[in-house]
């Protein structure tokens, strides 16, 4: 392999206000390989390429593009020097066409003019090469997230010179768009192109790294060559302890309470186009952990459960009343609580107090009018505070200042605040630490105790495993089995998911 | 069907709704009143709005970045009283019209400017140049002032023959040309399609290495450009300057845009659709006049109602676009790869 | 994370204390250059005096400019004001021929209630943005108002109607009374409900407070159906004190006047919390500078350009950007 380094930082640092997001970190790019870029969320992945692109500006440090140094100030400036980067998100304007969005601040001309011909042209050229078949000149809006990706690696690799960053690309990709796309790196790598590859997927990076750098609360770990580290090894350099084996297969094996009367039924709950017919008990006390990949159905069912989105069949019956239609307040009111996926969007209203965040679903149910005395207020705040040792000065604070992990602390008491009698937890510890994630898990396995149930949603096959007593799995929005006791483990499940259908007709005998 | 629909995105549903509006108005105006259905009528149309066709088409930058100015009609008012005073001072014509656009320019760049640099809300900053045109135009004079330099009288007057003894006029030329030049810059200039980039998805355009802040502060300075040259042809039109000047009339270019197409969430329309949008309100206009009893504020309720008619439409064209492309939306499908080691 | 805490209170503070220091300023500045500004005079059992007509004249705006809070706390905006006051004013003028004078009243509130409910269905149900959707109204409005005038301006000499506006009560000009409760009205409405909660979760994040059982599209019809009364009872003032409707002119640009009132007073265009406080500070402000500026006998037309030039300032204040690069500031910036 040419071992000539095309991209190299040294001894970065960055801090923004309160938060120094890198300190001395390191990282190498080589001609022709692809480079993984790992690390836990907070690491300092994303400060680093956004320092490399030039979206933010280094504090310290050195950045050499074959040699030369460099400080791009902008993303133009970076592009314009050959650094060209995809992010997770698609960056690119719907409203655009496909062609467009290629070839955007860079048109071909003709006589001064925008020559919407040639562009066309060289686009589908372009999309060609990566085997992707679309109309370039339709808005890119109509095109599915995987193929709107594509065209932004397409933009990338046409700009870049000699170096792509790829910044978690297949996070929205499914298994043959993910194979597909790494075909294209390859190619890309024969042609002699460094490539910066972040992802989370150990699998992916095994499948087509060549080395892997690990950041770790923004500092530099090291760099490995990927053949001669194992996937135990660079899970420990992440998250910087060794990993236990068994942490993972706790608390698998639980009763499952079959005495305690049945809460919620769904009888065959579904909508067009978002689940397919679905029924599902909960009863009391009971965790109920729903399996699937993201879009499988887990959060759609969830959401017509809690009446965010209105089922067009099926029926819903709780504490053996039928209700007719759903909404949340509805729900709230029967005494459902809901977690949602995207804290951010979702859960926290970020500029109000931990107080405020605590008391709203309470409020909401009591109504407009049956104001709760600031003194009550502060009473349940500083109970759920102690109860759940969500880590701040006062109730006072602006949740906007907590830490992942206690903002979900502080979601979880708004809804306990409710005493409600059914939890619904959609993805309760994404993106929080590991200590918060323990803590969180557990607090889950206690309020089951204390009659609550709950119905859990994870990516986190370890995750769902640990805390449920029974689990729904979910694939292509239908549900596609049921696995409890011993057969409720993590390989069942992959398998299941894997599998789908072919598993379905045996998934009883799982089950039993 | 299926390729039929796609062609006619919602870019185009809304400039043929707006075509047909315009049609209808226009075919019942001439099958109401006589003497409607005449070339002069509907050349008068121009002659009258050639001012609103222009500032809107300069306002349609604007809305199209995401943005949106509000001080177009100070500084029309403004541009008339500078021109006006300078013309009382004894200075020419030549003179006038380039400081005029100086100021213009200027104007814009400063809105731009502190938009961009200091991220402040548009809506407010715009609304403050508004407040600061009339204010300096109320400083220059409370008063009406006519205006008699025989070059812009003769400009004024100026009758140019285009069919028999139909006419335009200089205005309507300079506004034919500015439109003309809009629709290429947005459709075959780079800085046109940053701006449609940058309405699409600001964060984007910015990723994508294009000149983010250079645009928006362009766009505003475009925008009071355009108002000069508005201002210009206004003070044709009057031959007077006055600080009172179209009161309101930002809120008429906004709504020519409207009808015209262009969405006020920033990203779509085309640039003839001002001019359309303008047509519209003035065909509105002449009916009203020709229906002779009506008073004057019906205009005002009509042009009203017809925004509100396009908003709701726009919005329910948005609305269903947001449940067809199945992609985009979060409730819809999406494949995640396993995610079981951490 | 203790002086984090402190810092916190501190700045809530501040954002009344900034309208209230520009106020001081103001009126410091009074003190040296014209000290004829404050001289009171009792007469006939009323008071008069520079003071009490910042106080009075404000009134309208003060009512305005509190239901205007409440749109901008939910990341909206109200242009259509002006053109409401003008709407329930006219009504109220023409009504006054042949109706009581509790029913005329009635009808100028339930005519602004029914328009803040029109923008609160354009915004809330049908999802069009707050400006434009209120533009309508905004032009609408002058037309309807004209309509009921018949284009020209009204006249009465109901001399119960001219109360409301001309009016004294314990020596002071009734309208105060007027604003003073409105005033206490809408601060009890969210202090002592849900409402300020709602509102304020509502405005901050939308999705959030829908997922935690609020409505917020209630939440903002509610805001939208005040601020549309506030503009009814304002018009009706201002009717009465001048014993006219005036279609064209009445409130006109008083909109503007409002957002800047609540801009100053440090709730922020981008919606969640707001300042009932900071809004009143910020409307003495604005009635403070306009009225210094008429005794200082500049010519009245120069208020404008020092609004505008306010405006500026003040947003400029408030711009974390601004502050970060001529400012040393200890505030978190966000970054981009």
């Amino acid at each position: 392999m040419d071992q000539k380094i095309v991209l190299e930082a040294s001894g970065i640092s960055k801090s923004f206000p309160g938060v120094k997001a890198l300190s001395n970190v390191s990282f190498a790019l080589r001609k022709g390989e692809i480079h993984a870029l790992m690390g836990e969320n907070g690491a300092g992945k994303s400060t680093l390429i956004k320092v490399l692109t030039g979206v933010h500006e280094r504090d310290e440090g050195e950045i050499r593009l074959s040699g030369r140094v460099i400080s791009p100030k902008s993303p133009q400036e970076a592009q314009a020097l050959g650094i060209s980067t995809v992010y997770q998100e698609v960056n690119l304007c719907p409203n655009l066409t496909v062609a467009e969005n290629i070839f955007i601040g860079r048109h071909p001309r003709k006589r001064g003019l925008i020559d919407w011909e040639t562009m066309n042209r060289e686009s589908e050229r372009l999309l060609d090469r990566l085997e992707l078949d679309v109309d370039v000149r339709q808005p890119l809006s109509h095109y599915s997230v995987a193929v709107q990706q594509m065209v932004a690696i397409a933009r990338a690799v046409d700009i870049s010179n000699g170096i792509l960053i790829l910044d978690e690309p297949t996070s929205s990709l499914d298994a043959s768009e993910v194979s597909s796309l790494f075909k294209v790196m390859r190619k890309l790598k024969q042609e002699g192109l460094g490539i910066v590859f972040v992802t989370h997927f150990l699998d992916q990076v095994y499948e087509v790294t060549d080395r892997i750098t690990v950041l770790r609360n923004g500092e530099y770990v090291g760099t490995y060559e990927t053949e001669q580290l194992t996937k135990t090894e660079l899970v420990s350099h992440m998250i910087g302890r060794e990993w236990n084996e068994t942490d993972a297969k706790a608390g698998a094996a639980k009763e499952i309470p079959t005495g305690g009367e049945i809460f919620l039924t769904a009888g065959s709950l579904g909508k067009r186009g978002s689940l397919h017919p679905i029924d599902l008990h909960i009863r009391k006390g009971e965790v109920l952990g729903l399996a699937g990949l993201l879009g499988s159905g887990r959060t759609e069912l969830a959401k017509l459960i809690f009446g965010i989105d209105k089922a067009d069949e099926g029926t819903l019956t709780i504490s053996g009343e039928q209700l007719a239609d759903m909404y949340p307040q509805k729900a709230i009111q029967k005494g459902l609580g809901f977690t949602p996926e995207d804290r951010k969007v979702a859960g926290i209203v970020g500029e109000l107090t931990i107080r405020e965040n605590i008391v709203l679903a309470l409020q909401a149910r009591k109504g407009l009018f049956s104001y709760i005395p600031l003194r009550k207020q502060k009473e349940i705040t500083q109970h759920y505070i102690d109860l759940l040792r969500i880590k701040t000065p006062s109730g006072e604070q602006k949740i906007d200042n907590l830490s992942g992990g206690n903002q979900q602390k502080v979601i979880l008491a708004r809804w306990l605040a409710t005493q409600p009698k059914l939890l619904i937890l959609d993805e309760p510890t994404r993106g929080i630490d590991v200590g918060s994630k323990a803590e969180i898990r557990k607090l889950i396995l206690d309020l089951a105790a204390t009659g609550i149930s709950i119905l859990i949603i994870s990516a986190e096959l370890e995750e769902i495993v640990q805390c449920a007593s029974r689990i729904i799995v979910l694939r292509d929005r239908i549900k596609i089995g049921e696995v409890s006791g011993e057969s409720m483990r993590e390989n069942v499940i992959m398998e299941m998911i894997a599998k789908g259908a072919e598993v379905y007709g045996d998934s009883d005998g799982i089950g039993a | 069907m299926r390729s039929l629909t796609s062609k006619i995105s919602h870019n185009n549903i809304i400039v043929l709704a707006t075509l047909l509006l315009l049609l209808v108005l226009y075919g019942s105006g001439a099958a109401l009143y006589t003497g409607f259905f005449s070339l002069q009528v509907f050349l008068n149309l121009f002659i009258d709005n050639a001012y609103l066709i222009i500032v809107a088409t300069g306002m349609a930058f604007v809305i199209i970045k995401g943005g949106i100015d509000l001080s177009v009609a100070s500084v029309v008012a403004l541009i008339s009283m500078v021109s006006a005073a300078l013309f009382r001072q004894g200075a020419s014509a030549v003179i006038v019209i380039l400081a005029s656009l100086a100021i213009g320019t200027l104007f814009g760049f400063g809105q731009g400017y502190l938009i961009q640099r200091f991220r402040l809300h548009p809506w407010i900053v715009t609304l403050a140049g508004m407040f600061l045109a009339r204010g300096i135009s109320f400083m220059i004079s409370t008063e009406s002032i006519v205006i008699d330099n025989p070059t812009f009288v003769m400009l004024s007057q100026h009758k140019i023959y285009v069919w028999e003894d139909g006419f335009i006029n200089v205005s309507v030329i300079i506004a034919a040309i500015v439109v003309v030049l809009a629709i290429l810059a947005a459709r075959y200039s780079a800085f046109g399609r940053a701006v449609y980039a940058i309405g699409g998805n600001e964060k984007s355009a910015l990723l994508m290495g294009l000149p983010v802040a250079k645009t928006t502060i362009l766009v505003y300075t475009l925008s009071g450009l355009f108002s000069a040259v508005g201002g210009i042809v206004f003070t044709l039109y009057m031959l007077s300057g006055y600080s009172l000047h179209l009161m309101g009339m930002e809120m008429d270019a906004i709504a020519a845009c409207v009808i015209g197409g262009i969405l006020l969430t920033g990203g779509f329309g085309y640039l003839i659709g001002p001019t359309l949008g303008v047509l519209c309100t003035g065909i509105i206009q002449t009916i009203i006049m020709f229906q002779g009893t009506l008073s004057s504020w019906w205009t005002k309720i009509t042009i009203g109602f017809l925004l509100f008619l396009f908003m709701a439409f726009q919005r329910l064209i948005v609305m269903r676009k947001e449940k067809s492309t199945i992609p985009i939306s979060k409730n819809q499908p999406k494949f995640e790869n396993k995610v079981v080691n951490l | 994370m203790a002086i984090l805490t402190a810092l916190a209170h501190r700045l809530v503070k501040q954002k009344l204390i900034w309208p209230l220091l520009a106020i001081a300023a103001l009126f410091l500045f009074n003190l040296i250059v014209i000290p004829e500004f404050y001289r009171m005079e009792w007469k006939d059992g009323h008071l008069y005096g520079n003071l009490i007509d910042i106080l009075k004249n404000g009134s309208p705006l003060i009512i305005i400019a509190i239901g205007m809070t409440l749109v901008i706390a939910k990341e909206g905006i109200d242009i259509s004001v002006g053109s409401v006051l003008a709407i329930s004013g006219a009504l109220a003028v023409m009504l006054l021929d042949s109706y009581p004078l509790w029913a005329v009243i009635g009808a100028g509130l339930t005519v602004g209630l029914l328009c803040g409910l029109w923008n609160g269905m354009l915004v809330a149900l049908l999802g069009i943005q707050p400006m434009v959707a209120t533009l309508i109204l905004l032009t609408i409005g002058r037309g309807i108002a004209q309509l009921i005038t018949g284009g020209q301006v009204l006249t009465t000499s109901d001399e119960a109607f001219q109360f409301i506006g001309k009016g004294h009560l314990l020596g002071l000009p009734f309208p105060i009374f007027i604003a003073l409760g409105v005033f206490l009205l809408t601060y009890l409405f969210k202090t002592r409900t849900a409402f300020g909660l709602f509102l304020e979760a509502a405005g901050g994040n939308k999705t959030a407070s829908a997922y935690a059982g609020i409505r917020p599209k209630v939440i903002f019809m509610t805001a939208y159906a005040i601020t549309g009364v506030c503009a009814g009872i304002a018009g009706i003032i201002i009717s009465s004190n001048v014993a006219s409707a005036d279609a064209n002119n009445a409130g006109l640009w008083i909109e503007l006047d409002a957002i800047l009132a609540v801009v100053i007073g440090g709730t922020s265009m981008r919606g969640g919390r707001f300042y009932l406080g900071g809004t009143i500070a910020g409307t003495l402000f604005i009635q403070a500078l306009t009225t210094s500026i008429y005794s200082l006998g500049v010519e009245p037309s120069s208020i404008l350009l020092v609004k505008a030039i306010v405006v500026i300032i003040v947003c400029l204040i408030q711009s974390d950007v601004f502050r970060q690069s001529f400012i040393l500031s200890k505030k978190k910036v966000a970054q981009r």
